[in-house]
């Protein structure tokens, strides 16, 4: 079988969380990222799912060391870069870059567009014509030449995020990470960078990791889809598996809660009780076991391994696990 | 990029009377400065006679004459340039220092930071006036030596005031970004996380050459720093100290001109402040 392009194995950010000073200081770790493994092959699209604070933003970003991880590998192209030193890894951001969800606070505001994208080009001193890159690059994510001379205020939500774009593919990297790259567009836009990214991705072979959490975009764009929970996997398979044969009770509840565009459409809501715990003190056990309508004595002492319920469709959960089937 | 009188904060600084005082106050000082040998009537120094010692003003000698018969008015014109010279020089030596000190602390935190900002401290600990005394007694009195000890009495404000703007800009999201593609530290802290703190440092720096003025003359009317026959207006004070009963516009006329300026750069600063603080935008 073919190298996968990105292997992430147990990767783990603990955030320390300081209470008091001196002798009566205590530190409690916030878990946002919690063993998380997956593997990823070149021109593939993996959607991360789950709620606000799931640990998905922070997964992205401890994949590029944006943030450090506490422990865990990332084995990009063969190589674990957890291991690199800070120069080293900067070499490699080249090849994995990033689209960053707020596309107000992505660009900084002092820097013409032109400035932006070219920056990327600048660091890494490429012997290509930059001005003619930046004017490809520019016009590649369907804006104008006339547009490299303003600056970010001066543009929609869109069109910044198409710069923003426009500067993570400055490198031809083959790795991108979008972090809710549609999130804080209007419904009409989102389709429109949705649709970009899908050409950019068919032209030049590029990676995604698709964090959001709107789940019809994930579904629209992901060939593979993770769901986490409180900084762990709960569920990852192929797009199909998991929109129409889903395991986990998490999983299911959140996509009962897809909104169905047909009036008068009846569907069987799953509502959760109450809200997500804490990740500093997380439950034992399954963490989603609180929630959990199926839940059995196991779920509360045992925190469930993923098991393979199908080929490549993994779920954390211990009814679909030994334990249950055979009756304890 | 719109023309410059067209930009935002250009237009709010114009709205605002006080700034706009304080900006002619600073543009007739800086044209008065550079202009000083063409609209001083009299050579500061050398035109003196016995003669003509402690005339009041008249249409010879607007502003009168000093006990050694100077023509006051040449001399305060004159005394711009030594005054816009402190202001300029000290401000920009606390504004280089302290500025490096604020993004070296804000940026990468921890031991270097508890450090910096420790020095820091240390200096705000002393009354201004009192550390300026000291360091120009060891470093002897001079002109040169009064501005070095105003310039480092004046690092810390710019210290903290960059540390903090680099505390909040540099968990914004394009500062990331720019690591993201690979920027090492040195270019994120000079092109994107300089750039976007410079109004607190400009304002800061306003704000400070009126204090830089007015302390640098206390130095001077203390014997510390320019000394004479420097037309330097707190040494201009000094000479005229034993003569406020006599002949009260020797003392009076450096001393409005010392207020008007400090006066024109708070003023200055103060709308510069309104003017480029995002909060305040409508």
């Amino acid at each position: 079988m073919m190298q996968p392009l990105l292997e992430v194995r147990n990767l783990k950010k603990y955030f320390p969380v300081v209470k008091g000073f001196g002798p009566f200081k205590e530190i409690r770790w916030l878990k946002a990222v919690d063993d998380v493994s997956f593997t990823l092959h070149k021109g593939e699209t993996l959607g991360l799912v789950g709620e606000s604070g799931c640990g998905k933003s922070t997964t992205g970003r401890a994949i590029l060391r944006l943030i450090e991880p506490t422990s865990g590998e990332v084995i990009f192209q063969g190589e674990n870069i957890i291991a690199l030193s800070q120069k080293e890894m900067r070499k490699k951001r080249r090849e994995m870059q990033i689209i960053f969800q707020d596309p107000f606070a992505s660009l900084d505001p002092r820097m013409t567009v032109k400035e932006i994208i070219a920056e990327p080009l600048r660091v890494f001193k490429t012997r290509e014509n930059i001005k003619k890159r930046v004017e490809e690059l520019i016009e590649k994510v369907g804006l104008s030449r006339s547009h490299l001379d303003r600056y970010p205020h001066e543009f929609s939500g869109g069109q910044r995020q198409r710069i923003g774009i426009a500067r993570a593919l400055a490198l031809n990297p083959k790795l991108i990470v979008c972090d809710e790259p549609v999130s804080a567009l209007d419904v009409s836009v989102q389709a429109q960078v949705i649709n970009l990214l899908e050409d950019l991705q068919k032209e030049y072979g590029l990676t995604y990791i698709f964090i959001a959490h709107d789940l019809s975009v994930v579904k629209h764009i992901s060939q593979r889809v993770a769901v986490m929970y409180l900084g762990k996997i709960v569920e990852l398979g192929p797009v199909e598996q998991i929109f129409n044969n889903a395991k986990h009770p998490y999983t299911k509840a959140l996509l009962s809660a897809i909104p169905v565009p047909e009036p008068g459409a009846k569907k069987e809501k799953i509502i959760l009780e109450g809200d997500v715990p804490s990740p500093i003190n997380p439950p034992a056990g399954c963490s989603f076991h609180p929630r959990c309508s199926g839940k059995k004595p196991i779920c509360i002492e045992v925190m469930p391994d993923l098991v393979e319920v199908e080929k490549g469709h993994v779920v954390r959960c211990h009814l679909y696990s030994g334990e249950v089937k055979r009756g304890i | 990029m719109g023309k410059f009188w067209e930009k935002d904060w250009i237009k709010r600084l114009l709205k605002n009377k006080a700034a706009v005082v304080g900006l002619i106050i600073v543009l007739l000082l800086s044209f008065t400065a550079i202009f000083a040998p063409v609209l001083a009537p009299y050579d500061p120094i050398k035109d003196g006679s016995l003669q003509n010692r402690l005339k009041a003003p008249s249409s010879e000698h607007l502003l009168g004459t000093d006990k050694l018969g100077r023509d006051i008015l040449s001399r305060i014109i004159f005394g711009a340039r030594i005054s816009v010279e402190i202001g300029v020089i000290s401000v920009g030596l606390a504004l280089i220092v302290g500025t490096l000190m604020g993004l070296t602390a804000g940026y990468y935190g921890g031991f270097l930071d508890s450090i910096l900002m420790r020095i820091v401290d240390i200096i705000l600990a002393f009354p201004s006036i009192l550390l300026a005394i000291a360091i120009t007694s060891v470093l002897g009195p001079s002109l040169n030596n009064a501005m070095i000890a105003v310039g480092i009495v004046m690092v810390p404000s710019f210290a903290r005031v960059v540390r903090s703007t680099v505390l909040s800009l540099k968990e914004m999201e394009f500062v990331e970004a720019a690591r993201a593609v690979g920027a090492n530290d040195f270019t994120i802290l000079f092109r994107h996380i300089l750039p976007n703190s410079m109004a607190p440092i400009i304002v800061q720096g306003t704000m400070n050459i009126g204090t830089a003025i007015l302390d640098a003359a206390g130095l001077s009317f203390l014997g510390l720093g320019a000394q004479p026959p420097t037309p330097e207006w707190g040494a201009m004070l000094v000479d005229a100290r034993e003569l406020l009963v006599k002949a009260p516009w020797v003392a009076f006329f450096p001393g409005l001109a010392i207020m008007l300026t400090v006066l024109g750069f708070n003023l200055l600063g103060d709308g510069l402040r309104d003017a480029l603080d995002p909060r305040l935008k409508q």
